[in-house]
């Protein structure tokens, strides 16, 4: 298989798309798991870990997906993901805000005319419960109120029961409704629970022709975990042979602080390559990460930590 | 936004936390001692090339007197002494070899050239881990299924190699002292740093003299031992050559005798393996310690079917292999441990690019000067090539294929060697069908190079015979 049209196939078939998926390498746990844990014990210093602390804030969508999300609180957000750090200009900006749609207008209006991107949730989420129709037209309201990114989710249920096409059709028509929005498909790898399960739906997002495929809702524990994420860096790598382009890919949920954001770039690093380090190709999904990076970035560059209060809590 | 290439910068770790002697003496009924004749030789940094320190190099008097203070130490103190009250020095012995972890792995990566990652999350734990294991032991001996009151044989000799210095010394010494035996240890002589740091260890928690004596020096020291007719066992780790010499010597002699020998190991990849741990297998499996491993995976056997994406994988891999100072903490791939031993390695690659095998190496910066290798694989290998007979001991992979299973047995078990094999399938019942059929020792199945003390360890054929590891491990020094 190496192109579109034995790609469109893939997609047209059932079946096809089950032996696919099911006639993909397997994942031992153990082995995923120690490989994971073996590259969390890089050591990276100095040049490099500042290096690294600027492209972890600039790979960060600011999140906030709350019941309780307020105008107030999304214009807070915008401003600290345009500008984290208000004593300091020579910090990065986020890559993105992400809301849910009905904030998506609000989050426009305050990064307009700046690089942070708007990305929005959509598709029922968190759990992906509704009709098709119900999840187009959440997607279609969130990119007409101007959202650059789509974060959609897959439905857990219909790819558990093995009805993999049904899954592949609703991210196919997604995308279409996204037009010039990016797609992030979020799997929620914690409710996916194998490996096997996060490599085969890593595939299926990227045949169906995901710009992203995303670990978590942040709503599902456990969110993103190293292993998962191995597994879909090794997918997205080995896509590429296939579907010549790069799939990125968004750890969301659960990573809070910069030395766990720091192994996570070691696996983009080792795994995918040096061509997925940049926020075109990965994102973080957090929202209490980002002090903690202004925080270890302040203490490589002068040698001192400042209290947590120096540090805006938005 | 452009990706940039992402130098990880150095990070060393520091050496400042070792206090090397410029000397170090034998170490004899509980002292350090000059050897009698005051020959030294020299152990080197094979990353640098520096001396690190001069060593005394022990001759057949010294090696008496270690085994005279050995007999007497078993006959009046350790053998005596109730299997509780060793227990306690063993366990105390692994609590600080826990707390000098970080000492004993920077001395051990120093005078070994390994990478300090291996030393620092392999070597060292996995030789606390023994100690603590058998320290279990030496008040159970009597319900450990060699009958109601296991006697120990007495002094045992034991000669280890230079590829896991310390961490041989810890496979020898606890079973022999957990079941009463005293000890004479021999390091190899490019590696005598831990062992002699150990020495320290064992002052420090006050064992009594003589129970542990160290002799440093070559093969003429080894072959003193195993000729000194006060040993009642010997245990060696090291070459199958040298072993036969061994064996030979003590034919016709009531000495015990243990042999942990060489090894080819058969890796075997089947086409419904799970593809990246295979691969990360095959990286462990050979690369692991420089190659350096008596039970490495360096008979790559590959279902045909397979073979491309496999071989396609690997290289990727290998290319993200970090080549070089073996105390930065983001080294893989270390030195060689010695000019001689990269002679030999140079000397067989060289044979199988004559033997028409072809030979890859992925792009890495080699240091100036120290002994280096390059990670090495070989396609295009037959068994009747010489890369694939003989023990390498280096980061040189040799890539076999097969189409069926009989055939992956075959060619597994076609070698003079049995130490270990590895199956890498998703097939449960596959793999109990390899293990049964397979003559090694150990089988891995989707793993590579696991070692647990409760594990017994140990070969086949030319690999040697004897097992250490677990329950097992304690009858070679046991008088049943």
């Amino acid at each position: 298989m190496t192109t579109a049209s034995a790609q469109r196939e893939l997609l047209a078939s059932d079946a096809a798309l089950s032996r696919f998926l099911r006639g993909l390498p397997g994942v031992d746990q153990v082995g995923a798991e120690a490989r994971a844990a073996a590259l969390a014990t890089r050591s990276i210093k100095r040049d490099a870990k500042l290096w690294a602390l600027d492209r972890a804030i600039r790979m960060t969508d600011l999140t906030t997906l709350e019941g309780a999300d307020t105008p107030g609180k999304v214009r807070a957000l915008c401003a600290k993901a345009v500008r984290p750090d208000p004593t300091d200009d020579t910090v990065p900006p986020a890559a993105a805000v992400c809301v849910y749609p009905d904030m998506v207008a609000v989050a426009v209006e305050h990064t307009r005319g700046t690089p942070v991107q708007v990305a929005s949730v959509a598709t029922a989420f968190p759990s992906g419960r509704a009709s098709l129709d119900v999840k187009l037209a959440d997607t279609k309201d969130a990119v007409a109120a101007g959202a650059d990114e789509i974060d959609m989710v897959i439905d857990r249920g219909a790819f558990l029961a093995g009805r993999y096409s049904a899954v592949a059709d609703e991210i196919v028509a997604t995308k279409q409704a996204c037009g010039d929005a990016h797609l992030k498909v979020i799997l929620e790898t914690g409710e996916l629970a194998t490996l096997d399960n996060v490599r085969r739906a890593s595939w299926l997002a990227i045949l169906a022709g995901a710009d992203f495929i995303k670990t978590s809702t942040g709503k599902i524990a456990p969110a993103s975990t190293r292993p998962v994420v191995l597994v879909m860096l090794e997918a997205v790598r080995d896509a590429e042979e296939i579907i010549e382009r790069k799939v990125g890919v968004k750890a969301a949920g659960g990573i809070r602080d910069a030395k766990d954001a720091i192994r996570y770039l070691v696996l983009v690093h080792e795994i995918a390559g040096p061509a997925w380090l940049t926020p075109e190709l990965f994102r973080f999904g957090a929202s209490s990460l980002l002090n903690d990076l202004l925080m270890q970035r302040d203490k490589q560059r002068t040698g001192a930590y400042a209290g947590p209060d120096y540090y805006t809590i938005d | 936004m452009t990706a940039t290439n992402w130098q990880y910068a150095p990070a060393p770790e520091s050496r400042d936390i070792v206090d090397l002697r410029s000397e170090y003496g034998l170490f004899i009924d509980g002292e350090f001692v000059e050897a009698q004749g005051g020959a030294t030789f020299k152990t080197v940094n094979p990353a640098t090339e520096e001396v690190l320190a001069a060593v005394s190099e022990a001759g057949a008097e010294d090696v008496d007197r270690a085994v005279a203070a050995a007999r007497r130490a078993q006959t009046d103190v350790w053998g005596p002494m109730p299997g509780a009250e060793r227990a306690k020095y063993l366990y105390r012995l692994a609590r600080v070899i826990q707390e000098r972890a970080r000492e004993l792995a920077v001395v051990e990566t120093l005078d070994n050239g390994k990478p300090i990652k291996e030393s620092r999350d392999v070597d060292v734990p996995t030789a606390a881990a023994h100690f603590f294991s058998y320290a279990g032991w030496a008040d159970k001996l009597s319900h450990a299924g060699y009958g109601a009151d296991p006697r120990p044989l007495g002094v045992a000799g034991q000669i280890i190699p230079w590829n896991f210095p310390l961490l041989m010394a810890a496979w020898k010494l606890a079973p022999a002292l957990a079941t009463g035996n005293t000890c004479v240890l021999k390091p190899a002589e490019t590696t005598p740093l831990s062992a002699l740091l150990l020495a320290e260890i064992l002052q420090q928690i006050d064992l009594p003299p003589g129970v542990v004596n160290i002799v440093t020096g070559a093969g003429a020291t080894g072959q003193a031992l195993v000729d000194h007719a006060g040993v009642d066992k010997v245990a060696f780790t090291g070459s199958t050559s040298v072993g036969k010499q061994i064996q030979r010597a003590l034919a016709g002699r009531p000495t015990r005798l243990t042999l942990e020998l060489g090894g080819k190991a058969a890796n075997i990849v089947f086409d419904d393996a799970p593809l990246d741990q295979a691969v990360e297998g095959i990286v462990n499996g050979i690369f692991f310690n420089q190659g350096h491993v008596c039970c490495a995976g360096s008979r790559l056997l590959v279902q045909e079917s397979v073979l491309e994406p496999v071989m396609g994988h690997l290289k990727r891999r290998l290319g993200t292999l970090r080549v070089g100072d073996p105390l930065d903490k983001n080294t893989d791939l270390g030195a060689i441990n010695s000019a001689e031993q990269l002679a030999r390695i140079t000397e067989l690659t060289d044979s199988g690019v004559d033997q028409g095998a072809q030979r890859w190496q992925p792009e890495c910066q080699l240091p100036d000067r120290g002994y280096w290798f390059a990670p090495t694989v070989f396609t295009g290998v037959s068994q009747s090539h010489r890369i694939a007979r003989e023990e390498i001991f280096g980061p040189v992979l040799s890539v076999l294929t097969f189409r069926t299973p009989d055939e992956a047995v075959t060619k597994a078990n076609n070698t003079p060697y049995g130490l270990s094999a590895g199956v890498w399938t998703d097939k449960g019942s596959r793999i109990l069908w390899m293990a049964e059929r397979l003559r090694a020792g150990v089988v891995w199945a989707n793993t590579f190079n696991r070692f647990d003390p409760t594990s017994p360890f140990g070969g086949y054929k030319e690999s040697g015979f004897g097992r250490e590891g677990g329950r097992h491990g304690l009858g070679p020094y046991l008088a049943v």
